[in-house]
């Protein structure tokens, strides 16, 4: 297990290198003015152009560019955006609201997926798996802003039974939009949950657990949920780390101030030093939970643990 | 989100090429001939493949459906409601919604067309290659795959079409360009992981160990042995992926970073209707329509397919 | 007899048609004997096993006609609780493949005490108790540690050993052996079939064996059940069917071994398949393949002729080829 846990670790780093370093390249060394559309639509200030000059060695060439901003990115200096705020700050301040609304959107998507699936999953082609095959086709099919337009239209403009847009964002607040954002997830969930519970069923275990006279609660509750979960959990957990990262879309259309909605609004006013920094973070926190994952499936699967 | 539908694909085959049913008394079907009579049982198979053409064919032909000009605008019709004239109705602008929606197609198709076409050549190209030779050019070529996996899509396409956008104005041919550039660049990661995997489990079969010992030259091997095999789960992939890549652009064009004007397409418009969802909520509703529809057609595909070429479900 | 089969019929319904699995198979086994029952893939052995538990996958398989009984209780129209009730405590049975019999994400441990636990009310420390004493009582070294360890973790002998010390936690009187070691290396055999012979021996259990190896029934058997197409064709004790078989797939069955003082002649096989279980064909079912037959074989299902004390054959010749 230790070996497992080394070697996993050790594939981080040149990943999270690569990652970095790539993003870094994008922003600040593409050739042309890297200052160019940074600082909104007017032009730097001079002040600040020489002041990111020096605090981002543009000078330099660009290995050692990156290697400074790295060294910085250690000791927490993530940069400072045109109008002098710290970009760590501001991340900061909104990564507690997108932690809830992700956290919201995963007990949605696992509650809801996982009893669809596994129901789906122990029957044999009834009127219920069809429902559950369609229906989750569909929701993997839409786009999670026009889910979420959609919801806000109806639900929120039209009906008037929920508040169209987020104004303090409390777990109770963030039900709606972690319900868009958890959409298309919870489809998958259920059809992942499905498909395994339809393979293990056949499986032979299951044929030994019924010779040996187990109750039927039994055998599905523990034995069968036990393997079928595997590749689902393992599968949130993942989710959890792409919703951090990808609740932009969402975070814009009910307007919860949360890291999706900053690099939203960074992009549209053209705030490089701000997009940079919030990419970054969000990288590093996917790849940790990736990283967590895995541990997380050898914690689940013995067979895995002493290979 | 092109990752989920993506890992609807299949897992590598671990059954010889031919599957022959011993019981049917008639002559035997290879695999393709097996999911081919699956599939024309199938009535969503036949939903999903018309509703396509139909997209396909507005796409191409756009003044079949629509002979209006989708760009005229006129401002005093502006936010009027569908009607026996404009059947759904004028946007903020004053556009005619239906012509702008039947012109919009072709962007939405071809941006989903040429990601899809490059993520294949690219992704599985390298899958194959690295699957089959293995080794430390596998090792590096998986690494280089996980950077890119670990941007997460919307977050990476923003990083990559504000630093190509800052450049100022761009024709229609460079916007449209930069779209599928960043979705291929995004996605290949994931067409080249389910290339590879087959690839490795392609190898392993006998019949690649019996070519190997006949003195069957490498490419040979890939191109005639391991190819054929592997064309399965690659075939799944894109027709899914060429529904989520559309998806993909919309989302893009709504964030402002995709396509924009003078593109047309089913994001900008929905964009662009955004702000006046309250006093024109149509403006966004058919476009975003036509979108679900047309994805859903590509996944419901790729599924059909996919249910018709698995083994383990007949 | 402490458990009987009478007259048993089963059919896999499928959308290609109507497979006659099982077409009237009686046989029994009582305390202290063992039975093996010999065939080919397809024959219906496992499925015999299956319908006796209790564990056949309804739909696609169901029971149509016949009797199971166990110590003279019919099972099959029993409630499905007193089935349950009856599984691994009256009739227990073990599988080919321990590896994926057993559930990968438990330790052994857990598996066995589950049983003790769940069905005897066992407390927890007495079951891993009970699990470590069959551990031990199966020939696993360093039981108090195995326990611990998961299927993965066994080397194949091992863990078939394990699925004996599991079907035995709640001391069964039949044990059924569902080609125990086929996936198994001889050696490695013929330790799990000694296994078998003392652990019946002890206990006084009736086991059934099902295999298709003629050399494993030689060893172990009393009495040996032949099964074709779903039917029996031959039962007789092991002295009796290896000395004078009385069916001619029997005989051929012996005429195919390989044997070491025949050194240079070419191997002897039946020629033909087995037949397709949609498709019996009429009579006979082994008629399109016997070098007997003749047109009676094709047009009347054989009797059950009796060749002696408990011996019989299904063929329209039994007499005729028991005498050679």
């Amino acid at each position: 297990m230790g070996r497992y846990v080394l070697r996993r670790l050790l594939q981080v780093v040149p990943v999270f290198l690569g990652t970095t370093f790539l993003i870094y390249v994008l922003v600040w060394a593409v050739p042309g003015d890297p200052f160019e559309g940074k600082c909104g639509e007017r032009d730097c200030p001079a002040s600040y152009v020489s002041m990111m000059r020096e605090r981002f060695n543009l000078d330099d060439p660009l290995l050692l560019q990156y290697w400074k901003y790295l060294v910085n990115l250690v000791q927490g200096d993530f940069g400072v955006t045109s109008s002098g705020v710290q970009v760590l700050d501001r991340i900061a301040a909104t990564f507690p609201v997108t932690l809830r609304l992700a956290l919201v959107a995963l007990l949605v998507e696992a509650v809801i997926g996982i009893t669809a699936g596994v129901v789906s999953g122990l029957r044999d082609r009834g009127f219920l798996d069809s429902l559950v095959l369609v229906s989750t086709l569909f929701l993997i099919s839409i786009p999670v802003f026009v889910t979420g337009y959609v919801v806000q239209l109806v639900f929120g403009l039209q009906l008037g039974w929920i508040a169209p847009t987020v104004t303090t964002p409390t777990f109770g607040n963030l039900i709606v939009p972690g319900f868009v954002l958890a959409s298309l997830s919870m489809a998958y969930v259920a059809r992942l949950s499905r498909a395994s519970i339809a393979e293990n069923r056949r499986a032979d275990y299951v044929r030994t657990a019924l010779a040996k006279g187990l109750p039927a609660r039994r055998i599905v509750g523990v034995h069968l949920l036990r393997n079928s979960l595997i590749p689902v959990i393992t599968f949130l957990g993942t989710d959890l780390g792409t919703f951090l990262g990808g609740a932009i879309v969402t975070e814009g259309i009910f307007n919860v101030p949360g890291v999706g909605g900053l690099v939203f609004r960074s992009i549209l006013t053209k705030d490089g030093a701000m997009v940079t920094g919030v990419v970054t973070v969000l990288v590093l926190v996917y790849l940790l939970m990736t990283l967590l994952v895995d541990l997380l499936y050898a914690v689940l699967d013995p067979r895995i643990r002493y290979d | 989100m092109t990752d989920h539908l993506a890992s609807l694909a299949p897992e590598p085959p671990d059954l010889p090429a031919r599957l022959d049913h011993p019981v049917r008394p008639d002559r035997p079907r290879g695999l393709f001939g097996d999911a081919w009579h699956a599939l024309r049982r199938r009535p969503l198979f036949w939903i999903s493949v018309s509703l396509i053409l139909l997209v396909l064919l507005m796409a191409a032909f756009p003044g079949l459906f629509a002979p209006g000009d989708p760009d005229a605008a006129d401002l005093s019709r502006s936010r009027g409601a569908p009607s026996a004239h404009a059947w759904f109705g004028y946007d903020n602008q004053g556009y005619d919604i239906y012509t702008r929606v039947v012109h919009g197609a072709r962007a939405s198709v071809v941006v989903g067309i040429l990601s899809t076409t490059g993520v294949i050549l690219l992704g599985a190209s390298v899958g194959v290659v690295a699957g089959f030779y293995g080794g430390w050019l596998d090792a590096v070529v998986s690494r280089i795959a996980d950077v890119f996996v670990g941007v997460p899509f919307v977050l990476g396409a923003i990083v990559i079409l504000t630093t190509l956008n800052a450049g100022g104005d761009a024709g229609p041919v460079r916007i449209v360009a930069q779209v599928v550039l960043s979705i291929s660049v995004l996605s290949w990661p994931v067409a080249m992981r389910i290339m590879r995997s087959t690839a490795i489990a392609a190898k392993q079969q006998d019949y690649v160990k019996a070519a190997r010992a006949l003195g069957a030259s490498s490419a040979r091997i890939i191109g005639k042995h391991m190819l054929p095999n592997t064309i399965a789960p690659v075939l799944v992939y894109s027709t899914i992926a060429l529904g989520a890549f559309i998806g993909a652009e919309a989302t893009l064009s709504y964030l402002g970073i995709g396509l924009r004007q003078p593109v047309v397409s089913w994001g900008v418009m929905i964009n662009s209707a955004k702000d006046y969802l309250r006093v024109a909520p149509h403006a966004l509703l058919f476009p975003a329509g036509f979108l679900t529809a047309t994805v859903l057609a590509f996944v419901m595909l790729g599924d059909a397919v996919r249910e018709a070429l698995d083994p383990k479900l007949r | 007899m402490l458990l009987e089969v009478d007259d048993l019929h089963v059919e896999f319904r499928t959308r290609d048609g109507v497979a006659r699995v099982l077409n009237g198979v009686s046989y029994h086994v009582s305390a202290g004997e063992t039975v093996a029952v010999l065939g080919e893939s397809g024959s219906g052995k496992s499925v015999t096993a299956q319908a006796i538990m209790g564990i056949l996958d309804t739909p696609p398989a169901f029971v149509t006609r016949g009797s199971v009984r166990f110590h003279g209780e019919e099972l099959l129209s029993a409630s499905p609780e007193r089935r349950r009730a009856v599984r691994a405590d009256g009739v227990a049975m073990i599988f080919q493949d321990a590896l994926s019999a057993l559930n990968p994400v438990f330790t052994v441990g857990f598996q066995i005490e589950e049983q003790l636990r769940v069905r005897r009310g066992m407390s927890r420390a007495d079951a891993r108790a009970r699990a470590i004493e069959l551990l031990d009582l199966v020939r696993i070294p360093a039981a108090r540690q195995r326990v611990r360890e998961y299927p993965h973790q066994f080397s194949g002998g091992m863990r078939q050993r394990a699925m004996i010390a599991m079907a035995l936690a709640l001391d069964p009187e039949v044990l059924i052996a569902d080609e125990p070691t086929t996936a198994l290396d001889v050696t490695v055999q013929a330790q799990i079939m000694d296994l078998l012979a003392e652990v019946r021996r002890e206990r006084r259990m009736g086991l059934v064996l099902i295999t298709h190896d003629l050399g494993v029934v030689a060893e172990v058997a009393d009495r040996i059940v032949v099964m074709y197409a779903g039917r029996i064709v031959e039962q007789a004790d092991a002295v009796s069917l290896f000395g004078s078989p009385g069916h001619p797939y029997t005989a051929a069955l012996m005429r195919s071994r390989p044997r070491l003082d025949a050194k240079g002649t070419a191997l002897e096989t039946i020629r033909g398949l087995p037949p397709s279980l949609l498709r019996i064909p009429p009579g006979c079912p082994f008629h399109p393949r016997c070098p007997r037959a003749e047109a009676v074989c094709v047009s009347h299902v054989p009797p059950d002729v009796r060749l002696g004390f408990g011996r019989t054959s299904a063929c329209h010749f039994a007499e005729e080829v028991v005498g050679g």
